[in-house]
């Protein structure tokens, strides 16, 4: 089973971001196939490497960064949305990178499942 | 749009793709881009339906003008849509009624489903996005 998972909203004003994470993570953890996550609309803020969180608090970039590093997740940015929202390959954290919404698509195309967390 | 002429993953497969537009045109950015992401499933010649539901049905509505707000109006790209061979347009029956809103105020043709024609049409798609 490959799941594809879309994340739609940011991280800290939303748990979006955070249930994503723990699917994801939990599907990986279990066996199943996440090959990559797209983040769209407030989602790629997610993928920001300036964001200094306090340090009681979970790091959502580092997160994610981290799970690409243990499972090889495909974490992308989508380029038209993170260009009205300033988030360039210059800030972008670890292992994530900036493509098209072919990308998106594709992935409903290619995986048993698309998964959407967001409003 | 020439980045989404001719698309594709090499495949060959087409699913069925829905897109279900829940919120308002304008206050949030959800209607905007999430049109842009069925113009780019269109490209992928994949089969793509839109519903409109809940405040989505006011996406559709004729005579909207974002000069007060100072947004851009993309109002327009719907009637476009057959364009990009997207022509299955949906809408909820009971949103329009909860509303005031007839067919005769909206700008494109569509298809008025009740709650169990909508239930019926989701259930035979392959993927499911909402905005």
């Amino acid at each position: 089973m490959q799941f594809g998972i879309l994340v739609n909203e940011g991280p800290y004003s939303h748990q979006a971001s955070d249930s994503a994470y723990l699917f994801a993570r939990t599907a990986l953890e279990k066996g199943y196939k996440v090959p990559r996550i797209f983040f769209y609309h407030d989602g790629v803020y997610n993928a920001s490497r300036l964001a200094t969180p306090p340090q009681d608090d979970r790091n959502v970039g580092a997160r994610w960064s981290k799970l690409a590093a243990d499972y090889g997740v495909d974490l992308v940015v989508c380029v038209a949305a993170a260009q009205r929202r300033g988030i360039t390959d210059g800030v972008l954290g670890d292992n994530f990178r900036i493509s098209g919404l072919g990308q998106l698509v594709e992935m409903g195309i290619q995986y048993d499942r698309l998964v959407t967390f967001g409003d | 749009m020439s980045d989404m002429d001719d698309m594709d993953d090499g495949s060959g497969i087409v699913k069925k793709f829905m897109f279900l537009n829940r919120k308002a045109p304008h206050g949030t950015v959800y209607a905007l881009e999430g049109l842009e992401v069925v113009l780019i499933t269109a490209a992928f010649d994949q089969d793509v339906s839109m519903v409109f539901t809940d405040d989505g049905v006011y996406q559709l509505l004729k005579g909207i003008d974002t000069k007060g707000i100072e947004v851009k109006d993309f109002s327009k790209t719907y009637r476009a849509l057959d364009g990009y061979d997207i022509e299955k347009l949906y809408v909820d029956q009971a949103s329009m009624d909860a509303r005031g809103l007839t067919e005769d105020d909206l700008i494109v043709d569509v298809t008025v489903l009740s709650v169990d024609e909508m239930a019926n049409l989701m259930a035979e798609q392959d993927v499911v996005i909402s905005f």
